[in-house]
C-alpha cells in the first residue's frame, strides 16, 4: 500500500527520472493460457519500443513454482512486477492497455493519456 | 485431486435428520446444485463451536460453502478460525486459511489469547495460513483472472490434505482489483472449484451499510448456508447475536442466538433446545421440610425445575437454602449462585435460621458463587454458569435470585436467558432451584414469564393482619404430582424452616399472632364454659340439699299434725263415753224409750 502511492508527476516528468535506468521486470503467468501468451507478447512490445536495451524480463510460471506466488503475494494472473527501479510497482492484466502499462511502469506521466 | 472425494462418509458425529425429512421441512430442494449432489445425503461438518453444532444439528454442510457475514468486529474471522482449529484438533480435518485482511502473524497473535496456537498447528501440518496483502496501488492493464489464488490455494490444500477452507474476507478483492465483473466470475469459478474438491468452505463477507447481507452480493454464489453475525446494543449492553439465515436442505434453529467470545473461543447459546428429550427420573428428592414434602406428595422430582417466587423478605433464599442443605445432607453436590449476597453473608444468614451450610462448603459438597449481576453481560453469565456446571457437576443448582438479572437486559432477553439456563440444566439432569422476586400485586404472574418452564412452583407471600406480616406458602403447581391445595404458614425458626397449619375460621385465614390469639381465645372460652358448668353443678347441689331439707321439715310437720289429730280423737272418744253415761242417767230420769237415746243430740250446745 505504501509503495503503491502514485507519485503523480505533473511537474517533473517521471519519464525523465527513469531515463537510462535499467528495468528489471518479472511477469507471473499460469501455464500457456491465452492471457499468459498475450501478456508476454504485449510486454515484449512495450519493452522493445520504450525500453530498448535496458530491460530484463523474467517470466515465472506459477504452475511450475507455486511457492513463488505466495512469496510475492500474487493473486491475479498475469501480474507484472517492476522490481527495479524502486519503488516496486505492480500491474495486473494481460497488458493489452498500453497506456495503462506505460503509466504503471512510470514511463509516462499519469493523467492525460490514461483512463 | 479431482472430483468429489468421499472421505466424509466416515463422519459418524455428523447428525441431523434424514435428508428427505429435512428437505421437506426446509421447503427448499437444492435444484441448482449438480445432479450428483442432490441425491447425496446431506452430511455435516461439525464446527466445534460450542452451541453452534446444536442449533444446526451437526454443523456446516460438508463439501459446500457457507457464508458468514456481519459488520466489522462481529467475530467473522474468529468463527472461521475456530472452524479450522477445532477441525484440525478435534475432527482430524486439516484446513487452509486464506486471509485477505490480516497477516499470518497478526492472526496468530489475535487468537493466541484464546489458546489457539496457529503456528503450532502449521508445524504439525494441520493448518496452512496464507495471508494476501493486496497492493492497493496495482494498476489494472488488461484482462486477468485469479489463477494465482487458485494455484496458491490448490498448493496449500494438497500439501496438508485439507478438508476445510476459510476465505476471509474475499470481498476485499472487489475493491482491490477494481474489475468487478472479472472478480465476480472468478469467485464463482473458485466456489465451483472448491466444491468439486469436496472442501467444506467458509467465506466471510462484510455486511452492507443498508442491510444487504454482503457489500458485493457474494451471497448469490453461496447458496447453501448463510450465517449472520450481529453486534447489537440493547439497554446499553452489547449483545452478540448469531442467526442461521439459510441452511439449504437442513432443519435449523431460526432464532437469533446470543453468543459470547470467551477465553476459550466462541460459545453460542441455544435459547430453546432443538428437542426436549430430557431424562425424566421418577425419583423424588426431599425439600428438607417434612411437611412441604408431604404437600408435594413426597418431594420434588430429581432433575426438575423448582421456582420459588415471592416478594422481598418472604423467605425465598431460606427455602432455597433448605433445599440445598437437604441435597448436601444426602451427599450430593450443590452449586449455589447468589446474585444478591456475598458467600459469607449467605452462610451467616443461613446460620441464623439453623442451617449450617459452612460444613458442606468444607466437605466440598456445596460451592457458592456470588456474582454481581452487572459483572458480566447476560450471555456471559450463562457461559460462566455452563462452565461451573461442567467443572463441578452438581446434582442441584440454585439461582438466587433471578430478578437480579433484570438489571441486565430487556425482559425478553432475560427470559430467553433463563429459558436456556433451565434447558441446559434439564439437559444435564440437574435439579434447578430458581428464586424470583415478584413485586406486590403480581404474586402469581411471574415477572419473568418463565413459569411455564417450571415443574414445581412454590409461592411465598405475606399476609398482613392485625399489624403484622406473616409468611404463607402455597404450591401453585407441581407437575406430575398430586399436591396439596392448602396454604401453610411458613415459619423461619432457629431450627430451620417449618410449615404450620394456618387457622381457618370465621375471621378468615389467620396466621402469626392472630392465629395464636385466636387459639388463646378458644382456650379461654372453653375454660369459661367449664367454670360455668361447675357453678351450675354446685348451685344444683346446693338446691338439692335445700329441697331435701325442706322435705324433712315438711315430713316432720305432717307427723306432728298426725299426732295432734290422734290426740284429739282420743280425747273425743273419752268425752263421748262420759256423755253416754250421763244420757242414760237422764233417760232413766225422763222415762225415755231406748230408741230415742240419740235424738236430743242437736239440742246439745
Amino acid at each position: 500500500m505504501s509503495t503503491g502511492g502514485v507519485s503523480g508527476g505533473q511537474s517533473a516528468g517521471p519519464a525523465d527520472d527513469v531515463d537510462g535506468v535499467y528495468f528489471d521486470l518479472r511477469l507471473y503467468v499460469a501455464g500457456q493460457s491465452p492471457k499468459s501468451i498475450l501478456a508476454i507478447e504485449n510486454l515484449r512490445r512495450v519493452c522493445d519500443e520504450y525500453l530498448p536495451g535496458r530491460c530484463r524480463i523474467e517470466v515465472v510460471d506459477l504452475l511450475e513454482t507455486p511457492e513463488l506466488a505466495r512469496g510475492e503475494g500474487i493473486i491475479a494472473v498475469p501480474t507484472l512486477v517492476r522490481r527495479v527501479p524502486l519503488p516496486v510497482r505492480t500491474l495486473i492484466g494481460d497488458l493489452s492497455d498500453t497506456d495503462r502499462v506505460l503509466v504503471g511502469l512510470q514511463l509516462r506521466p499519469d493523467g492525460l493519456g490514461s483512463l | 485431486m479431482n472430483g468429489p472425494c468421499p472421505v466424509w462418509s466416515g463422519m459418524s458425529d455428523a447428525t441431523g435428520a434424514g435428508p428427505a425429512a429435512a428437505r421437506n421441512a426446509g421447503g427448499v430442494v437444492s435444484r441448482s446444485t449438480p445432479a450428483s449432489d442432490s441425491v447425496r445425503e446431506l452430511v455435516k461438518a461439525p464446527t466445534g463451536i460450542g452451541g453452534f453444532d446444536e442449533i444446526t444439528r451437526g454443523g456446516l454442510p460438508r463439501g459446500r460453502a457457507t457464508l458468514v457475514t456481519g459488520g466489522a468486529g462481529t467475530g467473522k474471522t474468529l468463527f472461521g478460525l475456530e472452524f479450522l482449529v477445532w477441525g484440525a484438533r478435534e475432527f482430524g480435518e486439516p484446513g487452509v486459511l486464506l486471509s485477505f485482511e490480516e497477516s499470518a502473524a497478526e492472526l496468530a497473535t489475535n487468537v493466541s489469547s484464546l489458546g489457539f496456537d496457529l503456528p503450532g498447528l502449521e508445524r504439525e501440518g494441520l493448518l496452512a495460513v496464507d495471508a494476501f496483502r493486496i497492493d492497493a496501488g496495482a494498476i489494472v492493464a488488461g484482462g486477468f483472472d485469479l489463477e494465482g489464488l487458485f494455484i496458491r490455494l490448490g498448493s496449500a490444500v494438497d500439501t496438508i490434505g485439507a478438508k476445510r477452507v476459510v476465505l476471509d474476507t474475499v470481498e476485499v478483492l472487489f475493491t482491490a482489483l477494481g474489475s468487478e465483473s472479472t472478480v465476480r466470475a472468478e469467485l464463482s469459478r473458485l466456489l465451483r472449484w472448491l466444491k468439486d474438491r469436496g472442501l467444506t468452505v467458509i467465506i466471510t463477507g462484510e455486511r452492507g451499510r443498508s442491510g444487504e447481507l454482503t457489500r458485493h452480493g457474494i451471497e448469490e454464489y453461496v447458496s447453501d448456508c448463510v450465517v449472520v453475525l450481529d453486534d447489537r446494543i440493547q439497554d446499553e449492553l452489547a449483545t452478540r447475536l448469531l442467526r442461521v439465515a439459510k441452511y439449504r436442505g437442513s432443519l435449523h434453529g431460526t432464532n437469533e442466538y446470543p453468543f459470547v467470545i470467551t477465553d476459550r473461543g466462541m460459545v453460542v447459546l441455544p435459547i430453546t433446545a432443538t428437542g426436549s428429550a430430557h431424562p425424566a427420573p421418577d425419583e423424588r428428592i426431599s425439600t428438607g421440610i417434612d411437611r412441604l414434602d408431604h404437600m408435594l406428595d413426597g418431594g420434588v422430582y430429581r432433575g426438575s425445575t423448582v421456582l420459588v417466587s415471592g416478594g422481598s423478605g418472604t423467605g425465598k433464599t431460606s427455602l432455597a437454602g433448605q433445599l440445598a442443605n437437604a441435597s448436601c445432607a444426602r451427599g450430593e453436590r450443590v452449586l449455589f449462585v447468589s446474585f444478591e449476597e456475598s458467600a459469607e453473608q449467605l452462610l451467616r444468614n443461613m446460620r441464623s435460621i439453623g442451617l449450617d451450610l459452612h460444613r458442606w462448603v468444607e466437605a466440598g459438597l456445596l460451592r457458592l458463587w456470588a456474582v454481581r449481576p452487572a459483572a458480566f453481560g447476560l450471555v456471559e453469565q450463562l457461559v460462566q454458569l455452563h462452565r461451573r456446571l461442567d467443572e463441578f457437576m452438581p446434582s442441584m443448582a440454585v439461582l438466587d435470585a433471578m430478578a437480579g438479572l433484570n438489571h441486565l437486559g430487556t425482559s425478553t432477553s432475560v427470559s430467553a436467558t433463563i429459558a436456556s439456563q433451565i434447558d441446559m440444566m434439564k439437559g444435564r439432569g440437574v435439579t434447578a432451584v430458581l428464586t424470583s422476586l415478584t413485586h406486590y400485586g403480581q404474586g402469581e404472574s411471574s415477572a419473568l414469564a418463565v413459569s411455564s418452564l417450571m415443574d414445581t412452583w412454590l409461592l411465598l407471600r405475606y399476609t398482613e393482619l392485625d399489624g403484622e406480616r406473616n409468611r404463607l406458602l402455597s404450591v401453585i403447581k407441581s407437575r406430575g404430582s398430586a399436591h396439596s391445595n392448602q396454604i401453610r404458614e411458613f415459619v423461619l425458626t432457629d431450627q430451620g424452616a417449618e410449615l404450620l397449619d394456618v387457622y381457618v375460621g370465621p375471621r378468615g385465614v389467620l396466621t402469626g399472632s392472630a392465629r395464636m390469639a385466636q387459639l388463646a381465645d378458644e382456650r379461654a372460652a372453653a375454660a369459661g364454659r367449664g367454670a360455668q358448668f361447675q357453678r351450675r353443678r354446685q348451685a344444683l347441689e346446693r338446691r338439692t340439699a335445700q329441697v331435701e331439707q325442706q322435705i324433712t321439715v315438711l315430713r316432720e310437720d305432717l307427723a306432728a299434725e298426725r299426732d295432734e289429730l290422734d290426740q284429739l280423737i282420743e280425747q273425743d272418744v273419752a268425752a263421748g263415753e262420759g256423755r253416754d253415761a250421763d244420757r242414760a242417767v237422764m233417760a232413766v230420769h225422763r222415762w225415755a224409750d231406748p230408741g230415742a237415746t240419740r235424738d236430743p243430740e242437736p239440742d246439745q250446745p
